[in-house]
């Protein structure tokens, strides 16, 4: 754009004297008289000599190529000298701005509107270029330390359960209870209230704890459920877990109880592991390098916790081995199954009927087994008549899932089967602790259950499920009366509990759920209704399958 | 056994005699970055698409396959922004795949390289399950799409240098192609423009604001709740007051709560295929936005 027609455009015109029509060489142009009110260089040496009045014409003259060329005529009038000065001055511009007419001002505008068009959008890429320049190089982060704090979780659980029975009697003939085995309380109560804490530690290493909180009479006790750290993107398909985790046997295991169907775990969950299998180890998987979902794990633990005990050789008491196979069936079908062996060298682990427990340090002793000392402390004080046992435990497990959502996309409706078998073998010695005379008996414990749940959801937030538990057992020793007395004589009972849940889910972190339970694990039939909440604040959970 | 050892060994030879050239394997998250991919990489890339347009990308589960298929993938091609915060970590930690772990060449998020618009203010899930980067729904928008196809093209270069030139000769010819489509398709969108519209989830905003549609409501009461009988009565009283055009879902939302709508308001209603396969039509980018339009237009005549 030329610096000078363009200063000087439009305002300080006067109208047109003659327009010429386009020329046959390609020029059009207009002519007249302008006056220009400030200093004009193009004037400067004809007004070194001539000091009087201006006349100043123009003529523009446009190419067909848009070039514009500005001729000026300045004429100076000397009256004193009579004399002429003529300068002509050119300016030649791409734009022809200066000496439009009102009639072609609304395409000048458009033009110019056109070119702040292009600039605007090329200003707003740039502007766009800058920013993404600028996140990629700082995200949005505050600058606090806070800012790497982990991901942190809480679940919240409560629930009002009520049952026929006395929950204080429960039991499962053949079963002998441990861990957090049990119905909890009639009424209103707290259940797995949840913190957990997680981030990635480095770029090799994520690191995860969760602490449960309980009530047990009165008292809340802080339970450390899981703490561990496992290894990102290792290579080769293999992962290393290390620290106190939810074994790899079984399917429910890993999950936390709030991601669970139901409100209680399955009753062979309940019977042979105190409804959770955890411990303290190492964990090392691996996934093959195939279409086929084949998973492989194997876990070195402590051997402490139930339903081991006593953390026996040196404190690697108990293995585990565990595979998994999956994959998608079309689009709308998925599966897993998988197979599970674990066993334990156990040494004196302490169980029993959940009602005999009732002084508080029994369950403290019965939920942690930390300490060995305070096992012996605890043991000379108060534990009388407890089952201890002694020995090899075997159990071998199979596990299935199957999943189902028009199209692959669960939101709407879903179903989920799955059915998982636990079969247990143990040999070795029950010693009822605190008798006297000492009662023993040699054990030779088989004992086995399985369940089967279905669970649906038929419109987006509302889910209806189905569950079947049952559990068998064949429990041989030498003192009857002692296997008895250890709960571990069967009674001629079949243990069996029909459920039915139904949930609402109002958005993803948040569920209320009631459940009826028909209980014949003992006695007389036992009618169950839970009504529970679950809630999740904070941050996003994890969609396993 | 002789011929049994024969045969073996023979077998054993070709197994090992595989073309060392193995194609790079895609892992895309999602069916618009899948045929992105395919159109930057062609034959040079074995691309598995972990969703279809017929999910919702948010509510998926880390299935099997998915675990296996991420296992092996040399590329992950997702759209970030927290839309698979469910799925994705779990895919990363449990794989023990080193070549997609974050800041690896591997791990490609496509929102890493766009302007992200509805960047929440406030965060909290009482505004429901808002994404604290902003709105993931990116693909809507072709000149996003440009946007990740020239950072997709350096990416497969730097991982794959032996193909380098072809897959920065494949993006040129995408980039021609596609801005000459883009041109056609604003053309077209003329008639849109100012358009007031309803929609299920706010998957639109980068549509709304390329096309310059104005959504005026939607039909979840927050992000990521199902629509609730008396929010839709609240929105079809809305409407009384302040008429829309058409109402609007993608392919793998619910449909009944549109159609309520639709019938009720006596306004169009129109499913857009959202992402590529998200409706028979959509086989490709191309298409996906042809369809697209096509549809918008239909329901503005």
């Amino acid at each position: 754009m030329g610096w000078l027609p363009w200063q000087f455009s439009q305002s300080f015109h006067l109208p047109y004297l003659v327009t010429f029509p386009q020329l046959s060489s390609g020029f059009t142009g207009k002519f007249g008289p302008i006056f220009l009110p400030v200093p004009r260089p193009y004037s400067f040496f004809a007004k070194q000599h001539l000091k009087t009045l201006n006349l100043l014409y123009f003529m523009d003259l446009i190419t067909s190529h848009g070039y514009f060329l500005s001729v000026y005529f300045e004429g100076d009038m000397d009256f004193m000298n009579n004399k002429l000065a003529v300068a002509i001055t050119l300016a030649i511009s791409t734009n022809p701005v200066v000496s439009f007419a009102e009639d072609d001002l609304t395409s000048l505008r458009q033009q110019i509107d056109d070119v702040k068009e292009e600039y605007e959008q090329r200003l707003f890429e740039l502007e766009k270029r800058l920013e993404k320049a600028e996140t990629a190089r700082a995200p949005q982060t505050s600058t606090s330390a806070n800012a790497f704090n982990p991901a942190i979780s809480v679940i919240l659980d409560g629930r009002y359960a009520h049952f026929s029975n006395d929950p204080e009697n429960y039991e499962l003939p053949g079963f002998q209870l441990g861990g957090e085995a049990g119905l909890g309380e009639s009424g209103f109560s707290l259940g797995h209230s949840e913190l957990a804490l997680s981030a990635n530690i480095d770029d090799k290493f994520y690191g995860s704890l969760t602490a449960a909180i309980h009530d047990h009479d009165g008292e809340t006790s802080l339970e450390l459920e899981e703490a561990y750290l496992e290894t990102l993107g290792l290579g080769g398909g293999f992962t290393i877990k290390a620290g106190r985790f939810f074994s790899g046997v079984g399917y429910l295991n890993e999950q936390h109880e709030h991601a669970w169907d139901f409100a209680d775990a399955p009753l062979i969950y309940r019977g042979l592991f105190g409804n959770h299998l955890r411990d303290d180890g190492v964990q090392i998987s691996w996934i093959a390098p195939t279409d086929l979902y084949v998973k492989v794990g194997a876990e070195l633990l402590r051997g402490d916790a139930f339903p081991a005990g006593g953390a026996a050789h040196d404190g690697v008491g108990a293995y585990s081995l565990f595979a998994k196979m999956g994959g998608d069936i079309g689009v709308s079908h998925s599966w897993q199954i998988g197979f599970s062996h674990w066993l334990a060298d156990v040494e004196g682990r302490i169980g029993g009927h959940h009602h005999q427990h009732e002084d508080e340090e029994e369950h403290e002793h019965e939920d942690e087994h930390e300490h060995e000392d305070e096992h012996e402390h605890e043991e000379e004080l108060e534990v009388a008549h407890n089952p201890s046992f002694t020995g090899d435990s075997y159990i071998n497990a199979i596990d299935f899932v199957y999943k189902w959502a028009p199209n692959g996309n669960p939101k709407n409706r879903n179903f989920k089967f799955q059915l998982e078998y636990f079969d247990r073998k143990e040999d070795g010695t029950i010693t009822m602790l605190g008798s006297d005379p000492l009662e023993t008996s040699n054990y030779d414990g088989h004992q086995k259950g399985w369940y089967a749940q279905a669970v649906y959801q038929f419109m987006p937030q509302w889910r209806i499920g189905l569950r079947y538990d049952r559990l068998e057992s064949d429990n041989q020793g030498s003192d009857d009366e002692v296997l008895a007395e250890a709960g571990l004589d069967d009674e001629g009972i079949t243990p069996q509990r029909y459920s039915v849940m139904f949930d609402w889910s109002y958005s993803e972190f948040s569920r209320i759920r009631l459940q009826y339970n028909r209980d014949d694990s003992f006695g007389s039939p036992d009618d169950q209704v839970f009504l529970q909440y679950t809630m999740s604040l904070g941050s996003h959970g994890a969609h396993q399958f | 056994m002789k011929n049994a050892i024969k045969l073996f060994a023979l077998l054993l030879t070709i197994a090992l005699a595989q073309p060392a050239t193995a194609k790079l394997n895609v892992f895309a998250c999602e069916p618009e970055w899948g045929a992105l991919a395919k159109e930057l990489g062609g034959n040079a890339l074995k691309i598995y698409t972990a969703t279809t347009g017929k999910q919702d990308p948010h509510h998926i589960q880390a299935r099997p396959s998915l675990l296996a298929k991420a296992r092996q993938a040399d590329l992950l091609i997702c759209t970030g922004a927290e839309l698979e915060i469910g799925w994705l970590p779990i895919l990363l930690r449990k794989t023990g795949n080193p070549r997609i772990q974050p800041g690896r060449l591997g791990y490609f998020m496509a929102t890493d390289y766009v302007r992200l618009r509805d960047i929440p203010s406030y965060l909290d899930r009482s505004e429901g399950d808002i994404h604290a980067a902003g709105n993931p729904h990116i693909q809507t928008d072709p000149h996003n799409i440009a946007r990740v196809a020239k950072v997709l093209a350096q990416r497969l270069a730097e991982l794959d240098p032996a193909n380098a030139a072809d897959y920065q000769n494949r993006y040129q010819n995408f980039e021609k192609r596609w801005q000459a489509a883009v041109r056609h398709w604003e053309k077209q969108a003329a008639v849109l423009k100012d358009v007031p519209i309803v929609v299920h989830h706010k998957s639109w905003v980068y549509l709304e604001h390329w096309l310059g549609l104005k959504e005026i409501a939607t039909l979840e009461p927050k992000p990521g709740i199902p629509p609730s009988s008396w929010h839709l009565a609240r929105v079809l009283k809305q409407l009384k007051r302040q008429p829309a055009k058409m109402v609007i879902y993608a392919a793998y939302q619910e449909s009944r709560p549109a159609h309520w709508l639709s019938r009720k308001a006596g306004i169009p209603v129109v499913e857009l295929p959202f992402t590529v396969g998200g409706t028979r039509e959509a086989k490709d980018l191309f298409a996906l936005f042809d369809e697209t339009l096509k549809r918008l237009r239909g329901a503005v005549k």
